[in-house]
Formats: structure tokens, sequence, C-alpha cells
């Protein structure tokens, strides 16, 4: 029977399945960070247990380090002390490999896997995160777990799963010049809900998808998250080989010639079976900006906020009221006329080279305008970092007027010194556009990197479709 | 992990579709290394009107009287009714450890995102899926009397009230209903097979050799 690649990858992980179809999964990688770490590693020493298999963990610190003064350490002591239970973690019971705060590979947890070839296509990827969806760009089982399971995997290598459903969302066609992927998933967000792919592993399929570097496939199947998807993941084609070589733990000489032949079977056969279809048409997406608190909150640039008094549903009407509130907003706003204070580039959703290539290639000549209180780039990596400066891409942002930051996820949650303070306004390439999530009282919209880019020279948001 | 079998208890009602984790618990509170003394920081922007840091005495802060969990009404509420959505955005197992620390031992919502939903188990935390107008009906209930009780009997996957008058069955899958039932860690349960995963892993070395060392 024809199989999506879903099914493949789940096939090839299932050591046990129970009558009930609750199946124990092997896991391959196991990504680790500081914030949901200390209590499974505490789990682990109560209970006597070691870690089964310490050369699937990848670590780092990435949610709480500083983005500035690294010289001067971590000075919230708090953080700190998370940070420094990673390192004794680290020490007492070790990893494949791990990149603590001021290590010049340090980053976002979801940049440094595929950029070290970390992640690898046909493995199960697994970390104590939401965004973990990021690494089904590369055809693997990828997603966020909670910290009962980080035990769970470090003691079992396995997990306890329920097979999900298969969803395809297929986009077609060439996107308009200015359209990204981070559009395509807010457009798709838009389309099917936060709760639009509930128990569903999503592959994005489509020539639209085949068209994007990996770069943008990771931006897209980080945000699968948003839309409900436990997992999201783009089948294996010739982006994902030639990105993968080379790269430090990728598999080289024959290895890499065997696993290149098994790489290229992960892709959904001909006829195979989904429970949910999806199709958008690229031609229709414009540059997407979030007016709201959740991401399904979404219109193009050149729309105008929402009218609550226009929905019928009634639980819908008093979100939106309510959201509009947070935000600050009146209905009927043309979104072109928001005022923003802040401008935020960054996080796992949109900091990686292309990303910061694309903004910089925005704001090149130009200034920020003088009502923007601050404009951030916040590479995801050390590594990503060292690159964008080899090409002067740092003095492109420095010469318009941005702060040019070390590597974290920094205000995409705020649990750093990096925040909102309450009323203001941030254009965010981050993914999540809660109330209070990248400061008390802060108003989040969510944006492309060339839509944040643009928006902190002119101000307010514009239609990067006619940036000049 | 503490059994879960039946349960009496207050009803509390939060009646705002899509409720984050980030809601429910705010990531400042996400620096603690432990996994308890979440509670008191449980929807710590809606239930108080200053801005929570870790470290505060939270019995000082002022309190929003709008908010429903600071209504007497619901003082010791075991049991939270929600909206659609309940505990979607990020994985942080630090919601369900601060709904359980705060007493809540049972969530009904007519759906739930999925990590989440699955997080709860883990902490002996019962989630209910109950269709919306079975979930309109308990608003009104618990809107109308005071003191609003539930019984959930796990063992015959029921929600009653206190008069008979209201019986809804639910779905719960067996493996997580046998973990509730008898406050059995997931961990010991897999370890069992721990013979077929080395097999398992054998025999992946053996093919995919670039995915060890
Ligand atoms: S950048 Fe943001 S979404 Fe990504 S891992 Fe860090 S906090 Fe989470």
């Amino acid at each position: 029977m024809p199989q999506t690649l879903y099914d493949k990858l789940w096939d090839s992980h299932v050591v046990y399945v129970e009558d009930d179809g609750t199946a124990l999964l092997y896991i391959d990688r196991h990504l680790v960070h500081e914030v949901t770490s200390p209590q499974a590693y505490e789990g682990l020493r109560l209970a006597g247990r070691k870690p089964w298999r310490v050369d699937s963990i990848v670590a780092t610190a990435d949610h709480n380090t500083p983005t500035t003064d690294w010289n001067e350490g971590i000075k919230d002591p708090i953080s700190r002390l998370q940070v420094e239970t990673l390192d004794a973690n680290m020490r007492e019971y070790g990893a494949k490999a791990y990149f603590p705060f001021l290590d010049k590979r340090q980053g976002i947890v979801h940049v440094i896997g595929p950029e070290q070839g970390a992640t690898l296509p046909g493995m199960t990827v697994v970390c104590g995160d939401s965004h973990t969806s990021t690494h089904g760009a590369f055809a693997c089982l990828a997603h966020g777990i909670g910290t009962s399971e980080v035990e769970h995997v470090m003691a079992t290598q396995c997990l306890v799963q329920q097979k999900m459903q298969n969803m395809l969302v297929a986009v077609d066609g060439p996107l308009a010049r200015g359209v990204t992927a981070k559009d395509v998933a807010l457009a798709v967000i838009g389309k099917i809900g936060t709760a639009g792919g509930t128990r569903a592993a999503v592959e994005f399929a489509g020539s639209s998808i085949r068209a994007l570097s990996m770069e943008g496939r990771m931006t897209l199947c980080n945000m699968a998250i948003e839309a409900g998807a436990r997992a999201g993941m783009v089948a294996v084609d010739d982006t994902t080989i030639a990105y993968l070589k080379g790269r430090p733990f990728a598999p080289t000489g024959e290895h890499w010639n065997r696993a290149v032949a098994y790489w290229r079977t992960l892709v959904s056969d001909p006829g195979a079976k989904f429970d949910r279809v999806v199709k958008l048409d690229a031609r229709e997406i414009r540059p997407q900006v979030t007016w709201g608190t959740s991401p399904e909150m979404v219109v193009a640039v050149d729309a105008r906020v929402p009218d609550p008094d226009k929905e019928k549903d009634p639980t819908r009407r008093e979100g939106m009221e309510r959201a509009l509130i947070y935000m600050g907003l009146q209905p009927n706003t043309r979104i072109e006329d928001i005022r923003l204070d802040k401008v935020f580039i960054g996080s796992c959703t949109n900091s990686r080279i292309e990303d910061l290539r694309a903004a910089a290639a925005m704001v090149r000549g130009k200034r920020v305008a003088a009502s923007i209180r601050l404009a951030m780039v916040v590479p995801g990596s050390g590594l990503v970092k060292a690159q964008a400066e080899r090409e002067g891409l740092d003095r492109v942002f420095r010469e318009s007027g941005f702060q040019w930051r070390e590597p974290g996820c920094s205000m995409c949650l705020a649990m750093n010194a990096d925040r909102l303070e309450p009323g203001e306004r941030c254009a965010s390439t981050s993914n999540r556009n809660f109330e209070g999530r990248q400061g008390a009282g802060g108003r989040t919209h969510l944006v492309s990197p060339e839509m944040a880019a643009a928006a902190a020279i002119a101000g307010h948001f514009v239609d990067v479709r006619n940036w000049k | 992990m503490e059994k879960f079998v039946l349960l009496n208890g207050i009803v509390a009602p939060l009646d705002r579709a899509n409720v984050d984790t980030d809601a429910i618990i705010p990531k400042q509170f996400l620096k603690s290394i432990k996994r308890s003394g979440f509670g008191p920081n449980l929807f710590d922007a809606w239930r108080y009107t200053d801005v929570g840091e870790p470290g505060m005495d939270n019995a000082k802060r002022p309190l929003n009287p709008d908010f429903v969990l600071n209504q007497a009404r619901y003082k010791g509420a075991s049991i939270l009714l929600a909206r659609k959505n309940f505990g979607c955005g990020s994985s942080r197992e630090h919601a369900p450890w601060a709904l359980g620390d705060y007493g809540f031992r049972a969530l009904i919502a007519p759906s739930f995102a999925d990590i989440f939903y699955n997080n709860c188990f883990k902490n002996g935390l019962l989630p209910i899926v109950l269709n919306e107008m079975r979930i309109d009906h308990l608003f009104n209930e618990v809107n109308a009397f005071p003191g609003y009780k539930l019984t959930i009997d796990l063992p015959r996957q029921l929600v009653l009230s206190s008069d008979g008058a209201t019986q809804i069955a639910f779905e719960v899958d067996a493996h997580r209903k046998h973990c509730l039932l008898n406050g059995l860690d997931d961990i010991g349960l897999s370890l069992v097979h721990a013979e077929k995963i080395r097999a398992f892993e054998a025999r992946r070395r053996a093919e995919q050799p670039w995915l060890f060392g």
C-alpha cells in the first residue's frame, strides 16, 4: 500500500505496539536546553537511572542567555542558576555535543541542530520545546515534548505515542516578490486556524515548497505547531541533500552514499492517502501581518484590522474584541497605518543567514525611523553571526541604526533582559503573538524578516512588494 | 504520581477560547529548576494587577477582583471548565504543574492542544473532552449555582452532577486510564520492554550506523 512520508517515519521507529495502538517509538536525536531539562535530570537522579544513549543528546543554552555584554556573564541570578544547572548535568552525564553559553557554536537549539548536521533525514527528533517541529524540514519526525517526556526519552530512548493523522498542506505556484515562507506559514494558519492541525502530522508539499530553500522550509515547519499540528515535514529532495553535505555531524564517505540512497526514499508514495488535505494557491498569498493575540488573527498587509461586529460566532467575537483591546487597535484601521515602537529580527523562525541577508537587503543605505525606540537583530547562532559578519551584514544593520546582538532566543519569549514594555508595539519575526509573550503588556505583530526590516525604516508597516 | 480514581469538586469556569500556556504560567516563572511551587503564579497576568516576578511574596500582591479564580464562590475549585484549544502554544510542562499545584485535578473543555493534553496525564491531571453543547450547558450550570460541583468517575468514564440530573460519558484511551488509575510512572512501564528496545537499537545501528556515535 502506498505510504505517506509520516507513515514511513512512524513505521521505521516503532519498537512495540499495544493493543490500543499505544506505541513505543524509538528516538534518534534528543535536543536539550536549560529550561525544560533540569527537572528531567533531577528525576533521573532521584530514580537512580542513567541516560540510555548519551550520544543521542545535543545540548545548548539559549532561552536565558543574554544578547549583550557577554564578558559580564549572566547577570540575572535565577537565569544563571538554570544555565549552570545544565552545565553541571552535562558534566555529570555527557552528550554527543554541548554548546554552552559563550561557545562560538552556541545558539537557538533549532538553529544549531540543522546547522551542525545533527538533524538528519529519517530521524525522530525530540526536544522539550514546541518548535522542534522545525527539524521536520529534513524529512524527520520531529516534535516538542514535555519535561516528563524528556526524562522518559533520557531513561528509555523511547517515547510513548499514538499515531497521529496524516494531513497534507499543498501550496502550488510561484511566490510573489516579497512573499516568503513566513507568509506562507501565516497564510496557512489564517486559513485552518490554530487548532486546524490538531492530532495531525502535516506534510508540506507542492511546487512552492519544492522551490523553497532549507531555511524557508524550516520557517514553515517551525510554524506548524502554531497551526496546532505536532509535527510538520517536507520530503527529501536535492535541496535537502545539498544542504547536509559537509556538515560537521553529517555522514561521510561510504556512509554518506548509503545515507543518501536511503534518504531518497523519504517521500510520500504516489497515491498515498491523507486524512485531511488543504490546498493553497501561492499566487494569492500576500505579505502577512498578525493583528491580534493568536497567530490565526492574521491578514494581508494591504488589508484592514477586522471588525468584530461582523463576526457571527459569539466566542470568536469576544476573542476578537479582547484581542483588539489588548493590542490597542481600532477595527478597520489600515494595517499600513499601524505605527511601531520596536522591531525584532530573530528567533528560531527567522534568524538564519538567509533571513538576515533578506532583511539587510531591505535596509541597506537607509535609516531606521526616528520614532522607532529599538530595532534589533539577534542571529540564531554564533555561526550565523560569524557568517553574517563575514558578509558585512552586521555593518549594514548597524549603519541603518539596528542593534547587532549575540545569539539566543532573546525577545522571542523575553526570558532574558530583552523585552517589550507595557503598551509597546513590536514588529517581530518570531512565532507567537500571545498576550505578554514578548514582555507583560507588550503588543506583537508577527511578520517576515523583510516586512520587519521595512517597517523599521518606515516606522509603520509597509507592503514590501512595492519596496524600493 | 498521585492516583486518580474518583473526584468530587467545585468547578471554576474560565470562559475564553485558546488559552495558551504562556497565560497559564508566564515565562518568567520557567526559570525555576524545580517541579513544584508554581500554583501561586497560575494565570499570573490575569490574576494579579501588578507584573509578577519570581521571588515575590504573592500573598501581598494586588488581586484582580474580576478574574474568576479570585471570586469567593470558586475557592478550592479542583475542576476547571474551559473553552476550545485550551493549553495551546509552548510545550512547557510547567503549565500542568501550575494547574496541579493550584489544586486542579481535572479539566473539561471542547478541545485541548496536543502537547498540553499529553503533559496533563503525566502529572495526574485528567483532561476531559466534551462537545461544545455539553460545555455550554455546564457553563450555564456553573454560573447559575454558586458552589456547583461535579463528580468525575474515571473507572466508569462519567461526569456526574450532584443531583444526578447530568451524566456525561467521556473518552480516554486505555493506556492513559490505566496509568492514572494506578498512579503509574510511564518510565517504569516502558523499561519492561528494555530488551525489545535494545534489539531494535542493534538493528538500527547496523542499518544506519551514521545515526550512532
Ligand atoms: S526562539 Fe523562541 S520559539 Fe524558538 S526555541 Fe527560542 S523561545 Fe522557543
